[in-house]
């Protein structure tokens, strides 16, 4: 049981304070025993409550703005709007409208945009459409660079390795500080540690969308436990823990290979949030039946519409992993994957205070954002 | 002197627990009324990391004391005399030290005052003994190079001076320290002996630290629980009236 001191924004040490300043709380909360968590990080999401990030809308701003929000009560604190397989126009119409800000009462910080796709592999592409797709065999990042209009704002691009000039790519894409992701690929293992040497540090939703662990070719999964990795770098993967995108066996395997690399992403569509039915997910139509969200008329997935709360119960449950093992998976990894761990997904002294109050059950009781409630359950029952 | 012997470690720190309290809430403080608790010095000043760190983390966030009213000796302080000379002004300012809670080393010292300290002597600078460096090397992750050799401690004339003595000895290792502290003279070898000259001496101890005694010595004050536990039962209390909580009186005298 421990206290935890909050001022202007940031986490506190309380003995420079006693000591140095003579200082003691000016406001004190009673949070009743509850856990007290970093804040949640979900680095693939791609809409919620009606809102899909990839259609360019007139009030797209507007719809950013309701997700920000109602994520707060998922423990949510920052994201990265996440936009599928788009044609051109859409990428130039909606990234300039995706700004990086922080979170506070009006919602939860934006960190950049996660762009997955267009350049995937034809074989994996999932439930992103065809007609989209492209390469950057011609003109490698010029390419990119004309497809997406701009990559200010740009935090993670998703791209498949196996793609001719990749590796440039790659790094000129690391070079500008852009996380890169496997996915939505058929490469094989050797490929994909090129890629990793190259820059490459995340796979996205391991197992979907790239070939199956196979013992003499493991693929991009292999990279888990690979050892070709350069030194001092970690591979991050996202794991969609919604009971549905993975077999609770294949999420164990995963975690108990690699357990510091795991991120628990939702992957969420517009319809999270809403009542089973229709909606869409960029140029796709979607259909979901209580948890399952499949492309209209087939058995493909698209996206989930679980919570990250949701994601974080489901993972602790089905890997019997400590509850700090299973916060961190949605907190201190991301942060870790994007290099801002000194300021989020830490409790640690001068880290940015966005955190969350959760009761034993892991179920999200209040979410603050910069020292700030800015969430809470409400328990009047009105 | 008051001899407790509880069976366990646990034990006397919950027996020496309830009996401050319960001279803190007899005392029956208030703004301007301050109950002195006096501690000593523990690990070197020059670390003020580690010694504020372990104040911290063991005492002062776990109650509502203002910081204003911690005075702690500050070793990285510009003249050391002058700072100690403060301090001891500073404990008359406060109306003197109403309860001294201490332990002992193996080689008998109160705070850090080593074999061969005046028995009258003040708050000063002390160059620690190789005892005392070996002792605290394990907040130095066992490496003694980095274990400071001087310190500032309150003198034993310091600790004679305030109004009530608690002695805490736990362990096997502590039990010859004990033996020559109380059933041996009066000696600056053994610091803590001089307190066989304090009105008010409380020892706590466990079993393993009476191994040195005599027999006859542990058995008369094992005989003397049943007195002394009136002491730490019943519980006070700062919620009860003040006439109730000074009506308790003390159950003998020395």
């Amino acid at each position: 049981r421990e206290d935890l001191w909050v001022r202007e924004g940031k986490i506190l040490n309380p003995e420079k304070l006693f000591f140095d300043e003579k200082g003691s709380a000016d406001v004190q909360l009673d949070c009743k025993g509850s856990i007290i968590a970093p804040g949640f990080i979900d680095v693939q999401i791609n809409g919620g409550f009606g809102v899909d990030f990839s259609l360019a809308t007139d009030d797209f701003k507007s719809g950013i703005d309701l997700v920000s929000q109602k994520i707060l009560s998922h423990g949510v604190t920052s994201f990265c709007p996440t936009l599928v397989t788009s044609p051109p126009s859409v990428y130039h119409q909606v990234l300039p409208q995706i700004s990086v800000r922080n979170g506070g009462a009006h919602g939860a910080g934006i960190l950049g945009a996660h762009l997955e796709g267009p350049f995937i592999s034809r074989e994996k592409k999932g439930a992103h459409p065809e007609h989209c797709l492209r390469t950057f065999e011609a003109g490698a990042f010029q390419d990119l660079l004309s497809t997406y209009g701009s990559l200010d704002g740009v935090r993670i691009v998703t791209l498949a390795p196996e793609m001719k000039r990749s590796s440039e790519v790659i790094q000129e894409l690391t070079s500008r500080g852009v996380c890169v992701s496997l996915g939505h690929s058929v490469a094989n293992l050797s490929q994909a540690e090129e890629a990793v040497q190259h820059g490459a540090t995340f796979i996205t939703h391991l197992f979907n969308a790239m070939l199956p662990f196979h013992h003499r070719d493991p693929g991009i999964v292999g990279l888990l436990t690979s050892d070709k990795i350069p030194a001092g770098r970690r591979v991050f993967y996202g794991m969609i823990s919604d009971g549905i995108h993975t077999n609770p066996a294949a999420l164990r395997i995963a975690h108990r290979a690699h357990p510091k690399g795991l991120v628990l992403v939702t992957d969420a569509i517009a319809g999270m949030g809403l009542a089973p039915g229709r909606h869409t997910l960029g140029q796709q139509v979607v259909e979901i039946d209580g948890l399952n969200t499949y492309i209209a008329g087939t058995k493909t997935l698209s996206g989930s519409v679980a919570t990250m709360d949701t994601c974080v119960r489901h993972f602790q449950e089905a890997t019997g992993c400590s509850v700090e093992m299973a916060l961190e998976a949605a907190s201190l990894h991301p942060a870790q994957l994007l290099g801002i761990e000194h300021n989020k997904g830490t409790l640690n002294y001068d880290s940015d205070a966005d955190f969350l109050m959760l009761n034993d059950s892991l179920y999200v009781q209040a979410t603050y954002i910069a020292g700030q409630e800015v969430w809470r359950q409400d328990t009047s029952g009105m | 002197m008051k001899l407790i012997i509880l069976e366990t470690y646990s034990q006397a720190s919950e027996w020496a627990a309830k009996y401050i309290r319960n001279r803190i809430v007899q005392f029956g403080p208030g703004p301007g009324r301050f109950f002195t608790l006096g501690l000593p010095t523990g690990l070197p000043r020059d670390h003020p990391e580690s010694y504020h760190s372990f104040m911290w983390n063991n005492f002062f966030k776990h109650i509502d004391i203002s910081p204003e009213n911690v005075h702690i000796l500050d070793g990285n302080a510009p003249d050391l005399q002058a700072e100690c000379d403060a301090f001891e002004e500073k404990i008359k300012a406060a109306g003197g030290i109403e309860l001294f809670v201490g332990g002992i080393g193996p080689d008998g010292h109160i705070a850090f005052n080593e074999p061969g300290s005046s028995l009258v002597s003040r708050t000063r600078v002390k160059t620690l003994a190789m005892d005392t460096i070996l002792a605290n090397a394990r907040f130095f992750d066992g490496d003694l190079s980095k274990v400071p050799t001087m310190a500032l401690t309150v003198g034993v004339g310091t600790v004679m001076d305030a109004r009530e003595v608690m002695i805490l000895i736990t362990g096997a290792h502590k039990a010859f320290a004990l033996y020559k502290a109380i059933e041996e003279g009066v000696n600056h070898m053994w610091t803590v002996s001089a307190f066989q000259q304090h009105p008010n001496t409380v020892f706590v101890c466990d079993e393993d630290a009476t191994l040195e005694l005599k027999v006859k010595t542990v058995k008369y004050f094992k005989g003397l629980m049943l007195v002394h536990n009136k002491l730490v039962e019943p519980l006070y209390s700062m919620k009860e009236t003040g006439a109730e909580r000074s009506q308790s009186k003390k159950p003998y005298s020395d």
